[in-house]
């Protein structure tokens, strides 16, 4: 009987192989499906992985990769580190939301200002929202013991109804014709992120996650809060006796993780996106969570993996355009894409011994 | 305002509106209460929406049709209980990716299936008894699947109430260090557990897919799966709490939409997102008061479980 | 279950399309098309891709088509259009509201590429806009409406408050009180184009106040299906034929027909004379469509509501025509005036006698 035995640290190696075993396994069974399709699988598997890294037309479908893994970056870097002191926030699609509904009341609230302070406030304002919006499970965490997880997670129904109510009321471009919906910020330009160099995909949104997964790496690898995060998920009783209090390092993980969902939403919609509307949530927040936990919650491995899910979109669109694949079997080919992912993990962080005698034997050699 | 609306249709249908998310709840309860947290109860129920239209359709049988669907959501589940119970992946993010396979799977394997009308599922016949005044037209009057989630409520609740393996998964989801040094087999338990979660799932979908639509249609969950997992946490982990719960969820929105036919002006957002403002309240009652939270909320909740010795 | 197997083989003839289609032709027309919903969703994205599949069947083997089905609206539209401009289409149909400003930015960075977005209101040189004139249709439907009632009361289950939702309600309620002025229409707001659980919900709270006809502006088939389960309701095909549900409740439909428009625009193309029109077909133009009338509507209604549809086909009659009054009283329309297509592209309120309130 096959047993697992939890290695005293993940291994480095496996950590680093496990990955490319698990994209390995997902194109063989991807490949699968997709013949069962009747599409040719090694074209199918070349478009979504190879094409829009290096295929024909790669110069536009490399920067937008950044775009698209920008926000899931940003996102889950700040969830990592609640991840990693067990603070369970899942309900950073809310707080996407609130940081992207602050961000652009504020922007609307100044409509036509050429003011050069307007994008500055409007990102302090979408990092406030996704902060408060984290802040209320932390509040009722700690004053109430209340479940963190279930509490964000309802948070997220609220605030996607209260962003409806916005692109039908308060925030609905006067201009557009009854339509719901706020101004576009495209045509907005003291409150517009564009892009920072044209043709790099790069704005803001991606200068700020590629700057949270610097100082992420820093502050865990170097400061003294992340080596308080790290104790207080791997040995909570022992990170009380070293002086880490649980209630701010709760805070500081929701409040740090919401206030970087804010961000993200409201990069997001003051750039790409470009406007509120009643489907401008598109799910980040809940992808993020899968992308942290593909980063192995190493903010390295993390901006690996918020570009790996956008190659699979990318070129699933693609694989769609080229070969007629159905979105569907897009869509089918991403969750087997996790499925072997996660799977995979486990040989990173265990052994697998054959027969139990023979572990407890050596284990008492 | 509401003098125009009769109250006893009202509940007749939020009766049947409640039921798919019903059945999904009280699916989700046990997997929780067995100490493990799957976020893929939409993807689960979108695929019990299309295996048990697909089996109804091709067999001609509601009950059929029923029976494939927990089939196949018992067995969408497995995918989570060996990756999760096996390979020790994280639940949260495993459950995540459940859902978006199963929208994903559910959409290619229904592609035949769009346009086509199931068979029709009957009524229940209790015989004169439906023509009492008030209950019957209330409660009488429904097809079996909506006695059969009632049903399915009281067996949950009297096993988990009443018998030895009731107990024993409790204690699972309590502590499973504990629960496996007494010498319980965690994983078996807690994968059984996530099948049967994985069955009322299905079922409820199904309840979608051939009653209430009835048709099938891509993504026709619409989010049921998701206001599931919100009522197990309103009802406290307590089954009859589950019907309450679904009930409510079920109500507000067929309560919203039946204020607007009798014409009255309502903020329907606002509405909306009522149930889940109140479910945060409830939730925060519980835990105020340490004592009763402790006997509700399963400890190990989407803790790993992996037997060091 | 005939209907299946005619999707079937309808699929089987498209991979025969698809397969052959590369070997032999030359240079097609590339003729790409971003639907907002699956394809299978049966309504809105549905019917789009009948209008693709009828361009290739006209066509052939000088066209090639290409699609992507659930793109959300906003970047991520931006993006999917951008790729299948460099992929080599020469004509881009974006079929959702939503798809506006991505469309016009995209086409200001491919001028060669055309692009025609559908209910939109913003033009270029290389986009053109379409929009079919649903509230023919509705009028019509209310006309079979107003007639076929029995307890003067029908149900209109809106998606969100726009205003081409608004022009259908206003139009249903301006012919079913031409026929029969004691009706009276009740409203419900969805808040949804597609959720056929809340769309049966919504349809079973109008049956319950009394209402036996229903009309309804989202896209899926549960409104009808809720309407079968209690004698004596009817109710109408929207966006398909929904023919499954013939002859009763479903007693006629409207249909979303894009077939003529895009076979003439690729026909443009394809002659070189395309150009960056605004076209709002309606039932003269085949744009709306007036499914079959069933024998569960008499004669005389069935022939009054045809010459209805006639008459505003030939153009010798326009639904919004005066004199009509708003909700609140205030004239809207004189003796013989006709709404301007301005107004009615941002109608925004009931005409008098509508009870209840846009939301807001």
């Amino acid at each position: 009987m096959l047993k697992l035995e939890r290695r005293p640290a993940p291994s480095r190696g496996w950590t680093a192989v496990t990955p490319v075993l698990a994209v390995v396994a997902t194109m063989i069974a991807g490949g699968l499906l997709f013949a069962a399709l009747g599409k040719d699988p090694v074209e199918a598997i070349r478009t979504i992985f190879w094409d829009p890294l290096f295929g024909k037309f790669a110069s536009y479908s490399r920067p937008q990769l950044l775009v698209k893994a920008g926000p899931l970056i940003l996102i889950a870097i700040g969830l990592s580190l609640g991840f990693k002191a067990q603070v369970w926030n899942i309900g950073a699609e809310g707080q996407y939301i609130m940081g992207a509904l602050f961000g652009a009341a504020t922007g609307l609230a100044f409509y036509p200002t050429d003011s050069v302070l307007l994008f500055p406030a409007m990102v302090l304002m979408g990092a406030l929202g996704g902060f408060l919006w984290a802040m209320i499970p932390a509040v009722l965490k700690l004053r109430f013991g209340t479940s963190e997880i279930l509490v964000s997670l309802m948070l997220v129904y609220v605030a996607q109804h209260i962003m409806s109510a916005a692109s039908f009321g308060m925030l609905k471009n006067p201009e557009g014709m009854g339509f719901p919906g706020s101004r576009n910020f495209q045509h907005y330009p003291a409150a517009f992120n564009s892009e920072l160099i044209a043709g790099t995909g790069m704005h803001w949104g991606g200068v700020a996650a590629l700057g949270a997964v610097v100082a992420a790496y820093v502050l865990l690898s170097r400061h003294i809060l992340g080596f308080h995060i790290r104790v207080a998920g791997e040995a909570p009783r022992a990170a009380r006796f070293a002086g880490v209090s649980p209630a701010l390092l709760t805070s500081v993980c929701l409040g740090t993780s919401g206030a970087l969902a804010g961000l993200a939403g409201l990069f997001e919609v003051s750039g790409p996106a470009g406007q509120i509307t009643t489907d401008f949530a598109s799910g980040y927040g809940f992808t993020a969570i899968i992308v942290a936990f593909l980063g192995r919650l190493h903010p390295v491995g993390i901006l690996l993996a918020g570009l790996l899910m956008a190659l699979t979109y990318i070129g699933g669109e693609l694989a769609q355009l080229t070969l007629n694949l159905p979105s569907a079997a897009v869509q089918a080919f991403q969750g087997m894409l996790l499925f072997f992912l996660l799977a995979f993990d486990v040989l990173a962080n265990f052994r697998i011994r054959l027969a139990r005698r023979k572990v407890e034997g050596r284990a008492r050699a | 305002m509401m003098g125009s609306i009769d109250p006893i249709l009202l509940i007749a249908s939020l009766m049947v509106a409640s039921t798919p998310i019903l059945l999904a709840a009280i699916g989700e309860l046990v997997v929780e209460k067995a100490g493990v947290l799957n976020l893929g109860v939409e993807g689960m129920m979108i695929v019990g929406a299309i295996a048990g239209f697909a089996a109804a359709v091709e067999s001609g049988s509601p009950l059929l049709g029923f029976v494939g669907a927990a089939v196949a959501g018992a067995a969408l589940s497995l995918i989570f209980a060996f990756l999760t119970q096996v390979l020790l992946s994280n639940q949260v993010a495993t459950g995540l990716a459940l859902t978006l396979f199963g929208i994903g799977f559910s959409a290619l394997i229904g592609q035949g299936y769009t346009g086509v009308r199931p068979p029709p599922t009957p009524k229940m016949d209790f015989g004169p008894l439906s023509d009492i005044p008030v209950i019957g037209p209330m409660l009488l009057r429904h097809d079996p699947m909506v006695y059969v989630s009632i049903l399915i409520i009281a067996a949950v609740w009297a096993f988990l109430k009443f018998t030895r393996a009731g107990l024993v998964l409790r204690a699972v989801g309590e502590s499973h260090d504990a629960a496996h040094a007494l010498g319980y087999k965690v994983v078996r338990l807690r994968v059984l557990a996530i099948a049967f979660g994985g069955a009322c799932a299905g079922l409820g979908g199904a309840y979608l897919s051939l009653v209430r639509v009835p048709q099938w249609t891509e993504g026709m969950t619409a989010g049921a799966g998701w206001i599931a997992l919100a009522i197990v946490v309103f009802a406290s982990w307590r089954p009859w709490r589950v019907l309450a719960g679904a009930y409510l969820f079920g109500g507000v929105t067929v309560l919203q939409l039946n204020l607007q036919a009798a014409g009255v002006a309502i903020p329907v957002q606002y509405l909306s997102m009522a149930p889940y403002v109140m479910t945060i309240l409830v939730l925060v009652l519980i835990s105020a008061d340490r004592r009763r939270a402790a006997q509700n909320a399963p400890a190990s909740l989407g803790r790993v479980f992996h037997a060091s010795s | 279950m005939q209907r299946r197997t005619l999707l079937k083989s309808g699929a089987a003839a498209l991979v025969a399309v698809s397969l052959a289609s590369p070997a032999l032709a030359q240079d097609p027309l590339k003729v790409g098309f971003i639907y907002v919903g699956p394809i299978g969703d049966l309504g809105w994205s549905y019917q789009h891709d009948q209008g693709r599949l009828a361009v290739e069947k006209e066509f052939g083997d000088k066209v090639e088509t290409v699609y992507l089905e659930s793109v959300p609206e906003g970047a991520d539209a931006e993006r999917a259009l951008t790729q299948m401009a460099m992929q080599g289409a020469d004509l881009i149909f974006t079929t959702s509201f939503g798809y506006m400003d991505p469309t016009i930015n995209v086409a200001a960075k491919f001028p060669d590429v055309k692009f025609e977005h559908a209910t939109g209101y913003k033009r270029a040189d290389n986009v053109a806009t379409y929009n079919a004139r649903f509230y023919e249709g509705r009028a019509v439907m209310g006309t079979i409406a107003g007639r076929m009632t029995k307890s003067n009361k029908i149900g209109y289950i809106g998606s969100f408050p726009i205003p081409e939702v608004i022009q259908g309600i206003n139009s249903t309620y301006i012919h079913a009180k031409k026929v029969n002025p004691d009706v009276e229409i009740s409203v419900v707001w969805a808040y949804t184009w597609f959720d056929p659980a809340k769309e049966a919900d919504a349809a079973k709270a109008l049956i319950e106040q009394g209402v036996d006809v229903i009309l309804a502006h989202t896209d899926s088939t549960a409104p009808l299906a809720e309407a079968a389960k209690t004698p004596g309701v009817i109710g109408f095909g929207q966006a398909s034929d929904m023919l499954d549900f013939a002859p009763s409740p479903r007693v006629s439909s409207i249909i979303d027909n894009w077939a003529p428009y895009y076979i003439e625009r690729v026909q443009a193309a394809l002659d070189g004379t395309w150009t960056a029109t605004d076209t709002w077909g309606g039932i003269g133009e085949g744009e709306v469509g007036i499914g079959e009338i069933t024998d569960a509507v008499p004669a005389e209604v069935k022939a009054e509501a045809e010459a209805l549809a006639a008459s505003i086909a030939d153009k010798s009659y326009h639904p919004f025509t005066g004199p009509l009054n708003k909700q609140d009283g205030s004239v809207w329309l004189a003796e013989g005036e006709v709404a301007d297509d301005g107004t009615l592209a941002g109608l925004n309120f009931y005409v008098e006698g509508i009870k209840g309130d846009i939301p807001q």
